[in-house]
């Protein structure tokens, strides 16, 4: 879908931002960008919709070298999503999402239909929210609306910039399942910018970790916590962490024992193994009943499960 | 809990003292006289004399300063008095004066002035306390001032000094009235146009910045009379090329164009502080949606700068139609005619004649685009 070959971009004196890049993402992949502040991320990801136009190197999307299509209609074809949300905030939250539509020039039935039906989708009420102004909504609401936004013209691919950098922990755990489900729903393309490894290794089908404008490693998540290429990387995910982070990436499903049981308070087959070892060490057990989605009894999960053998 | 309003009891309590410590009335045997003053009690009010007990109505319900019942009593007051006491101030000028033709002169003395300026103050803290939406405020502000103007057609104030120079000057300040409002118009219009395209210059390319910004602030520095001194030359030379044109180094032209000069500096850099302060986001966001230059400057960014650019507009056109005075010296008429008239003759009342309608349009201007401002921020 995307396809980026030997790029480089260097703004002013300084060092190139980014550094003979090459990325090739498929289409419904979900390719997260991650790095230290000023690693190039920002940069290669805006170079994608020609809001950077790089020095060097070529980038391709669906085939056609990006250069060849108006910056305005490629940008078009992509959802942006960034932090600060770039809400307008003398627009109402159905303009806001109507943007790009109203750029496609939709008519006008067709794009009413497809704002109540993101903000649906984005478990925001159409009645009560189509309405109102940004600054009426939370953090967490407006960044709802930035991410409908995003989405509103149905595009091929989703480009997204620390888009929930700002939001409390809470919040953006909220979003980040929302995301996945979206992704997993519309199988769009999605590159998505982080500084934040864990939201990184929770939502990227692939990591790409980029340093000084180029990419260190890239890979499935469980590649780069078992086998990281070197130190920089091992520092990275954080060392002391990766046991805990490779509990994170699997369910308690993968590891249960069906039909078994256990004493106490049953947990959900669809928790993570990391809130799993959490249940363990507070509960002071190492046997633990499991129900699942429906709350129905599905077995149990021992303590030495969680190691992988 | 406040127990009292202090704002509202001193400003009772000062108006009652001007009202007696202070000449109501002034009576001159001839208008360039200064005259003797008249106190509230030797002008013949009759039972007009009893409007003195209103101000005491103000300083009672100032004991219940939040009170919603007291507030609305004191603006009717305010207006009662804003109203009754020019009345007052003119029949009694009818009793000294009767006949139209004698040369003695009641004007209005610095009593009659300071309480009927404070109870404004008063009316105007009143309604703001209130919390009432501006064009509400502007319809009591309206209202008062149009039974005002009543007052005077039904000729109640006529033999008062101040409606003598006018009945003596009526074509003069009608005149003036024209090429004020024409003076104001013409060169604010420009500059809004010129100003907002610099403005938009200048947030472009931010090296522009500081060369416009010198020119601009070094025009902003320079005395009106000043600046119409430097372009005496250059457009009398241009009114010989072009007489067909009508430009001289005297009269509308240099006036309109030293006026739009002055107007230049607060418009560019409204329209400069209102285009940097649109947030950078939403502005990224707009590009990376798609939008074009064109598409972002005038559904984002103009829309974004124009609470700022209006407050930039309505301060230059407040300080235009000051400025505007000047503007007599060179012979370009408006209110200054009348105004510099009245002082080289002594005579205060001419003067009033021509600095009470400036105030008024200043006012008026102010609330006008207060009111647009209001309009176009509705939205949030
Ligand atoms: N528009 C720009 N002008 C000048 N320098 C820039 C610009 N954008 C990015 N840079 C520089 O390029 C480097 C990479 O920036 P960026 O891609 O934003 O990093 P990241 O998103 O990983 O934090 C930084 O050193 C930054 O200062
Ligand atoms: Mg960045």
């Amino acid at each position: 879908m995307i396809d980026i070959s030997q790029v480089s971009k260097t703004f002013g004196s300084a060092g190139p931002a980014v550094d003979d890049l090459s990325l090739h993402i498929a289409t419904g992949e979900f390719v997260v960008l991650i790095g230290a502040s000023g690693s190039g991320k920002s940069t290669t990801l805006r170079m994608i919709n020609r809001l950077v136009e790089p020095d060097r190197g070529s980038i391709r999307f669906a085939g056609v070298d990006i250069r060849q299509i108006k910056p305005e209609a490629l940008r078009r074809r992509m959802g942006y999503a960034i932090q600060s949300t770039g809400l307008f905030p003398h627009w109402t939250v159905a303009q806001n999402i109507a943007t790009v539509p109203q750029l496609l020039k939709w008519s006008k039935a067709r794009v009413a239909d497809r704002i109540d039906e993101l903000l649906t989708l984005l478990h925001l009420d159409p009645d009560a929210f189509r309405g109102r102004y940004p600054h009426q909504l939370s953090g967490g609401q407006q960044q709802r609306v930035g991410v409908a936004r995003a989405l509103a013209a149905d595009p091929d691919v989703l480009l997204m910039d620390e888009p929930f950098g700002a939001l409390d922990p809470v919040t953006r755990a909220t979003l980040q399942a929302e995301l996945l489900r979206i992704h997993a729903l519309s199988g769009k393309t999605v590159v998505l910018v982080t500084h934040d490894i864990d939201e990184a290794l929770q939502l990227g089908s692939r990591i790409v970790l980029m340093n000084h404008g180029r990419i260190v490693q890239q890979g499935r998540p469980i590649d780069l916590l078992r086998h990281p290429a070197n130190t920089f990387v091992h520092d990275f995910v954080g060392r002391t962490e990766i046991g805990i982070r490779l509990l994170a990436l699997d369910r308690v499903a993968s590891r249960l024992r069906p039909g078994e049981r256990a004493a106490g308070e049953p947990i959900s087959a669809e928790l993570s193994l990391r809130e799993a070892l959490s249940a363990f060490v507070a509960r002071r057990v190492d046997r633990l009943p499991v129900v699942d989605e429906q709350g129905r009894p599905a077995g149990a999960l021992c303590f030495d499960d969680l190691l992988e053998r | 809990m406040k127990r009292y309003a202090p704002v509202q009891g001193v400003l009772a309590l000062c108006i009652l003292m001007s009202l007696f410590g202070l000449p109501f009335l002034r009576f001159a045997p001839n208008r360039l006289l200064t005259g003797e003053g008249l106190s509230w009690w030797q002008a013949p009010l009759g039972p007009g004399h009893w409007a003195c007990v209103l101000p005491l109505g103000w300083l009672l319900s100032a004991r219940w300063p939040g009170n919603r019942f007291a507030r609305g009593a004191d603006m009717l007051v305010a207006v009662l008095w804003l109203l009754l006491l020019p009345w007052l101030a003119g029949t009694t000028a009818r009793q000294w004066v009767p006949d139209a033709d004698s040369l003695a002169r009641v004007s209005l003395g610095a009593g009659f002035w300071l309480s009927w300026g404070l109870a404004a103050l008063l009316l105007s803290e009143r309604l703001r306390e209130a919390g009432w939406p501006l064009w509400r405020r502007g319809l009591i502000w309206g209202a008062t001032i149009l039974l005002l103007v009543g007052e005077g057609l039904v000729g109640a104030l006529d033999d008062l000094s101040l409606l003598r120079e006018y009945g003596n000057h009526q074509d003069a300040f009608e005149l003036a009235f024209g090429q004020h409002i024409r003076l104001v118009v013409f060169s604010v219009l420009p500059a809004v146009v010129l100003g907002a395209l610099l403005g938009m210059a200048a947030a472009r390319h931010n090296r522009l910045q500081g060369p416009l910004f010198a020119v601009l602030n070094l025009i902003q520095t320079l005395p009106s009379i000043a600046l119409f001194g430097l372009l005496l030359a250059p457009l009398a030379w241009l009114g010989e090329r072009l007489p067909a044109s009508g430009i001289a180094g005297i009269g509308m032209a240099p006036a309109l164009l030293a006026l739009m000069l002055y107007s230049l500096l607060p418009i560019t850099r409204g329209t400069l502080a209102g285009l940097q302060q649109v947030p950078a986001a939403a502005v990224d966001a707009a590009r990376g949606m798609g939008m074009s230059p064109r598409q972002i400057l005038w559904r984002v960014e103009l829309p974004l700068a124009l609470p700022v650019f209006l407050a930039g507009v309505r301060i230059t056109a407040v300080q235009a139609v000051g400025l505007a005075v000047v503007a007599a010296l060179i012979g370009a008429g408006g209110f200054g005619t009348i105004m510099f008239q009245g002082l080289s003759g002594s005579a205060l009342d001419l003067v009033l004649l021509g600095v009470i309608p400036v105030v008024a349009m200043a006012i008026a201007v102010d609330l006008l685009f207060k009111l647009i401002s209001a309009g176009v921020a509705r939205h949030d």
